[in-house]
């Protein structure tokens, strides 16, 4: 069945393999960062929607993702392909180590603890002898991918990336439609229910931090290869922040929502940017909007509307959680 | 004399100084403590707060010439109103909802107030000078303290042990109290609980507001202090429990005892002490020191 949804993303798909060929409408190193943000955003929501659990703490992945690549590939001569697989495995032990930790509570003083182990982290790469400090780790070279394509070139490093963003929201697709996702969304809905049924529910919850904490890494690990530089900013509650407003403007309740935000979030970023501080005040005000009047998100929003067009009966659903990836 | 090969007097010295960033801790993990007890709401803001209590002060002193003892009258009372306004307009629409919605809301708060003082005044600190009155030092025989920093423990600590009796005390406080354990039979008893909800908000952060002034001569006044202050408080306050009043007071006044003796010993470590601290309590007591076990 073609649904107007899987023609939308059949337009984007094409859109975005077509990104290079008109470097006069973008630029394409923009649209990386974008899919570095989107590939982040959906993995973050692996947790917020689809098991229910706020990190705040985010960037702690996002940014050990970015510095050990960095590290490796500079210091050490690694090849990138082994860089950036390395950044992902890192950031997932941390995500263990994290999630194991802070799931020891939950709710609000699960998002605290998460809060405060980035801030670890974050002095951890302050004071790391081999960070840079507040300069990061710069120049950090590109090198080939599988030894064969030159990354150095703006053109293949995209289509690189377009892959390895790719393949992760593949595998996040695969994981929220497989009976783990399953077990996820049961744990969210009704915690003590998964329990009684008999899910080892700490296990669930520290497997989903390690994925979504290594996909984060991947995420961090290409930004640190476009733009060949990993800084402390990466690590900052502000980008942890970021991934929040991302993910709930978009649509915590969708599977792709999240992708839609992060590519809002990045333009609001990056057109506002001669404005300074102004970013940061913009960046609140929308995030107060999205928190008090759609927290929905975008996506969400949408797909609701389209449903009750669909059904005959208007008010039918009154799920304040639409999930779409059921159909 | 010399302890563990350090001279008493530095060792004091960082001592004082863990008890006067223990008071900052101590006054503001309260007012998180009361907010969260009364709106169930974990007040990011809470920074942010401290921030625009200091610029207020700073404002105040700048322009219209006030001193220093009417700005940490003004000040609090002002930011106060401010956030008595902030819970009306928005916070009030969340309740109900995911407690999660009311930390986004509050976060978002963070943003905005500390860009738009970035917009306006810049990232560098502002200076602010230490009243007239408080300039000297005090000699105790053992060590030399600073006025200032004195005067900054003791109010801090009257303060807190004034908010206690309040609330666990006073027939305002038993209200309180009650609006926290069952608020429908609380306005079933005819006591007007949202006022009571804004109220409590408001004196949440007022005190932020107040530690800012205090802060304000010690620290210089820029939009970034209150934001890595804050993140330090949430550790505080996962070690300590938001349930109980007096755990609030003494784990943020033990954590900045515990970070000043850390300075001195390893001093590299001194930034994450009190994360650390949160992970070992974690680990062994995930409830929490004064903590009940969260619903």
């Amino acid at each position: 069945m073609r649904s107007l949804p899987s023609t939308l993303i059949a337009l984007g798909l094409l859109a975005l393999l077509a990104v290079p060929f008109f470097p006069q409408l973008v630029y394409s190193v923009f649209v990386m960062k974008t899919l570095c943000f989107v590939l982040f955003a959906c993995a973050f929501n692996l947790l917020l929607g689809h098991t229910g659990i706020l990190s705040f703490g985010h960037a702690a992945f996002f940014g050990t993702g970015a510095y050990v690549t960095g590290l490796l590939i500079k210091t050490y001569g690694i090849p990138t392909e082994l860089g950036i697989l390395a950044g992902g495995l890192v950031a997932a032990m941390l995500g263990t180590l994290v999630g194991a930790l802070a799931i020891r509570r939950s709710g609000i003083y699960l998002a605290m603890i998460t809060l405060a182990l980035s801030q670890l982290v974050y002095f951890f790469f302050l004071q790391a002898p081999f960070t840079g400090a507040e300069d990061g780790l710069q120049r950090i070279p590109r090198g080939t991918f599988l030894g064969l394509i030159d990354l150095g070139n703006n053109t293949a490093l995209y289509y690189v990336v377009v892959g390895i963003v790719g393949t992760g929201l593949w595998l996040i697709w695969r994981t929220v439609n497989s009976p783990f996702g399953h077990v996820l969304r049961a744990i969210r809905e009704h915690e003590p229910r998964a329990i009684s049924l008999g899910y080892p529910v700490a296990r669930y919850k520290v497997l989903v931090f390690t994925l979504s904490a290594g996909l984060s890494g991947i995420a961090g690990s290409l930004k640190a290869i476009i733009f060949q530089l990993a800084a402390l900013h990466d690590v900052h509650w502000h980008t942890s922040g970021d991934v929040i407003l991302m993910t709930l403007l978009g649509g915590m309740s969708t599977v792709f929502g999240p992708a839609v935000g992060a590519a809002l979030v990045s333009s609001l970023n990056h057109y506002l940017d001669p404005f300074g501080a102004w970013v940061t005040v913009i960046t609140g005000l929308v995030f107060m909007t999205c928190v008090l009047t759609f927290r929905q998100g975008v996506v969400g929003q949408l797909s609701q509307a389209l449903r009750s067009r669909r059904s005959s009966t208007p008010a039918a659903k009154v799920d304040s959680r639409p999930r779409t990836h059921h159909q | 004399m010399d302890i563990f090969g350090i001279p008493i007097q530095a060792l004091l010295g960082q001592l004082m100084l863990g008890i006067v960033n223990g008071s900052f801790y101590a006054v503001l993990s309260l007012g998180l403590a009361i907010i969260f007890g009364v709106l169930k709401i974990v007040n990011f803001a809470h920074g942010a707060f401290f921030m625009l209590g200091a610029f207020t002060a700073f404002l105040l002193a700048q322009y219209m010439g006030a001193g220093y003892w009417l700005t940490l009258a003004v000040a609090p009372l002002a930011v106060a109103l401010f956030g008595m306004l902030f819970e009306f307009l928005f916070l009030r629409r969340l309740y109900g909802l995911d407690p999660i919605y009311g930390l986004l809301l509050t976060f978002s708060l963070v943003l905005v107030l500390e860009g738009g003082f970035r917009v306006a005044f810049g990232s560098s600190g502002q200076p602010f000078a230490t009243p007239e009155l408080l300039r000297g030092t005090l000699n105790l025989g053992f060590m030399v303290l600073p006025l200032y920093r004195g005067f900054v423990i003791v109010s801090a600590l009257l303060l807190c042990l004034a908010t206690w009796f309040i609330i666990e005390r006073t027939p305002l406080g038993a209200s309180l109290r009650a609006a926290t354990e069952r608020s429908e039979l609380t306005q079933a008893f005819g006591i007007n609980v949202p006022r009571l909800v804004t109220l409590t908000y408001g004196v949440g952060v007022g005190l932020a507001a107040f530690a800012g002034v205090l802060a304000a001569p010690i620290f210089h006044v820029n939009p970034s202090m209150g934001s890595s202050l804050v993140i330090i408080i949430f550790a505080v306050v996962v070690i300590g429990g938001l349930g109980s009043i007096m755990g609030a007071i003494v784990t943020g006044l033990g954590l900045g005892v515990v970070e000043g003796l850390t300075r001195v010993f390893y001093s590299e470590f001194s930034s994450t002490i009190v994360f650390l601290v949160m992970v070992l309590v974690l680990l062994l007591r995930p409830a929490g020191l004064f903590g009940r076990e969260e619903g």
